[in-house]
């Protein structure tokens, strides 16, 4: 049924175009790399595959984020926390397909435990040399730090910016834990130096293809599934809640759990994108739990467009491309200007790249609706606003109309 | 004083913040099926006695029992919402970036939890009490606006709608004609009188013409205690309301 309305509604034809757009560069991307011979002007570079790869895990997380941020209004300033647990659980799955390999050779234990002087392995390290037991922990660990987290915070009704707060201390808390060498998850260097995935070798171009195209497959699977909890009945109610909290819970919904629910698969999505980020940059380490990452993604966010879907993909692509291009040219000035870029949407572009297209193309409708209706004789109101404002947001029934942050209540 | 035949019962209800008695060992009674106006001063009490009422706030002491039996105090808002409580906020608050039909649509009686949520498709019956009410408020031919595109009126309305769509069983209607025109306002107090043939009504309302209108029992609130009740008429005899309400 969901299928269904899928395929039938011409107003989300952006979700379709954006799908079947990450679908086709996940399988031609990786044949321009592997297939073509390094001598034409088609073949796209081993590094270039490595680097999208990366962006496409950043837009996977940005999207994590939108779903709360832009559909429920609650700015997480901690989401880099549940990317990097997500990279976590991956790098500990990695770190044990090393075995032998390692610089001091012990076929159990990773080297930094062998430095560290490690007796045996610590018993969160078992079952991960199975590739299904990180799989779950890739889901189950932010997801369930996402649930306790948001348990409490919701129940007692931090909004706002307080939540925003305690997010952020969430993420700076965890950041201190994993630089202590005695947690067991490698101290300040992390974990590195991986070799194999599932009995690929990281390094080869075709597993490094073969991550990008899962990263662009998994993209995919989560635009679709924003799209199907956002058009949802659970989804008008996640912006009922953002817009008017107090008129849901007197309506007898349940608010915090309306946003428990979107915080944990917004944690879980934002755990997969840690996962697959993992082996394409071949480190974690505890600098991913930074507050600095996580305002970055919020960033990425704002300028692609919030409470939209495509919005978030657009804005992490776009700003991460200039990034890698900025911080070649121009390294020491890159932070003043993503500063400056944010400071900048948030007065001229409050709605994102997105969401001011969409304005900008529904004002453009209205107005060839009118000077038709001219023609033709009839009288129109010439663009009222009332209009203006309906059809700018026709394009979508998941493109939000106004989602600014509430203030705390 | 029995408890049984009321649907909204408070005695010797006291609370108050930081010191300030917002409402003061207050009684009051209301019959099922009844309709009642309260009126009083600003700071009377009128919205917290709501808020207590609805669980929004907590009684220092008192008891308040719902349909003879329900103690109110031990509930939250979502559990009072549930019973059977409706409630109109004194600004008028609807969901501004989802239409009219969609706003109904999430107050509909139904289950209240995420997974039945995620999964509902719009039942026929659901349409047709959607389209019930949508002829009730008055806004059928809007069903597809914006709520944010609505007249101050008519989101007194919907949210008025919103209220039958929960189908309660007790409604608290704070302020329901601030800000509306005459016409408006009489229309309110007939959609008013309609909703009370089969509800239990508390009106909140300065305006004395349209509680005129409403033509039922009054009761005065004054610094979180009642001061009279009675018909419109004794009430505003009353030598001590008028005194509040003139400050003389």
């Amino acid at each position: 049924m969901i299928t269904g309305r899928f395929f039938a509604a011409g107003a989300d034809r952006r979700i379709a175009i954006t799908i079947f757009m990450l679908l086709a560069v996940a399988i031609i991307v990786p044949l321009l790399n592997l297939v073509v011979s390094p001598t034409s002007a088609f073949y796209v570079p081993s590094y270039i595959v490595a680097l999208t790869g990366k962006y496409l895990c950043y837009a996977l997380l940005a999207l994590a984020l939108d779903l709360v941020w832009g559909y429920c209004g609650i700015l997480s300033l901690g989401h880099g926390a549940f990317f990097a647990l997500g990279g976590y659980a991956m790098g500990m799955y990695l770190m044990r397909q090393i075995g032998s390999r390692g610089v001091y050779g012990n076929p159990i234990l990773p080297d930094f435990m062998v430095f560290l002087n490690y007796k045996e392995l610590p018993w969160f390290w078992y079952g991960f040399d199975h590739f299904w037991v990180a799989a779950i922990m890739v889901l189950a660990v932010p997801g369930l730090l996402a649930f306790v987290f948001g348990w409490f915070a919701f129940r007692s009704r931090v909004t706002g910016v307080y939540l925003s707060i305690i997010t952020q201390a969430m993420t700076y808390a965890l950041l201190l834990a994993f630089f202590r060498n005695d947690m067991g998850f490698g101290g300040n260097n992390g974990l590195t130096d991986f070799k194999d995935i599932l009995g690929f070798n990281v390094q080869a171009d075709a597993t490094r293809s073969a991550l990008f195209a899962a990263s662009a497959v998994m993209l995919a699977l989560a635009v679709f599934v924003t799209w199907a909890i956002v058009g949802s009945k659970y989804g008008k109610l996640l912006m009922a809640v953002r817009d008017a909290e107090s008129r849901t819970r007197f309506l007898g919904w349940r608010a915090e759990n309306v946003k428990l629910f979107a915080f944990t698969v917004s944690a879980v999505m934002a755990g997969i994108a840690g996962a697959l980020y993992v082996p394409q940059v071949g480190i974690i380490n505890p600098g991913e739990f930074e507050p600095s990452n996580s305002i970055e993604v919020v960033i990425w966010a704002a300028v692609g467009g919030r409470g939209t879907i495509v919005g978030p993909i657009v804005g992490a692509l776009l700003v991460n491309a200039g990034k890698s291009w900025f911080t070649g040219v121009l390294p020491e000035f890159w932070l003043f200007a993503l500063g400056g870029l944010f400071v900048a949407v948030t007065l001229l572009l409050p709605k994102g790249i997105i969401g001011m297209w969409d304005s900008w193309r529904g004002n453009a409708r209205a107005l060839r609706a009118a000077s038709a209706a001219e023609e033709a004789g009839t009288y129109v109101d010439p663009a009222p606003p009332k209009i203006v404002r309906a059809a700018a947001r026709t394009p979508g029934e998941w493109s939000s109309s106004n989602p600014e942050p509430q203030p705390a209540e | 004083m029995s408890k049984s035949n009321t649907i909204l019962y408070l005695d010797g209800v006291s609370v108050s913040f930081d010191g300030f008695r917002a409402i003061n060992n207050l009684s009051l009674v209301l019959d099922k099926g009844e309709m009642r106006a309260i009126i009083g001063p600003n700071g009377a009490g009128k919205t917290t006695m709501m808020d207590i009422v609805t669980g929004k706030t907590r009684p220092d002491e008192g008891e308040v029992f719902f349909d003879g039996q329900v103690d109110l105090t031990k509930h939250d808002e979502a559990e009072i919402a549930m019973m059977g409580i409706g409630r109109k906020f004194q600004k008028p608050t609807v969901f501004e970036s989802h239409t009219i039909e969609e706003n109904l649509m999430l107050a509909l009686k139904g289950p209240r939890s995420i997974f039945p949520a995620l999964f509902h498709r719009r039942s026929a019956a659901e349409a047709r009490q959607i389209d019930d009410i949508l002829g009730i408020i008055r806004v059928g031919d809007k069903r597809d606006e914006l709520a944010t595109n609505l007249s101050h009126g008519q989101k007194q309305w919907l949210e008025i709608g919103m209220l039958l769509a929960q189908d309660p069983k007790l409604l608290l209607v704070d302020e329901p004609v601030a800000g509306m025109t005459d016409a408006e306002t009489e229309e309110t107090a007939r959609l008013l009188k309609d909703i009370a043939r089969d509800h239990s009504v508390i009106v909140v309302e300065h305006d004395m013409h349209f509680v005129r209108e409403l033509g039922v029992k009054v009761t005065c609130l004054h610094e979180g205690a009642v001061l009279s009740e009675g018909t419109l008429d004794f009430v505003s005899a009353d030598e001590r309301v008028v005194e509040v309400y003139l400050g003389r």
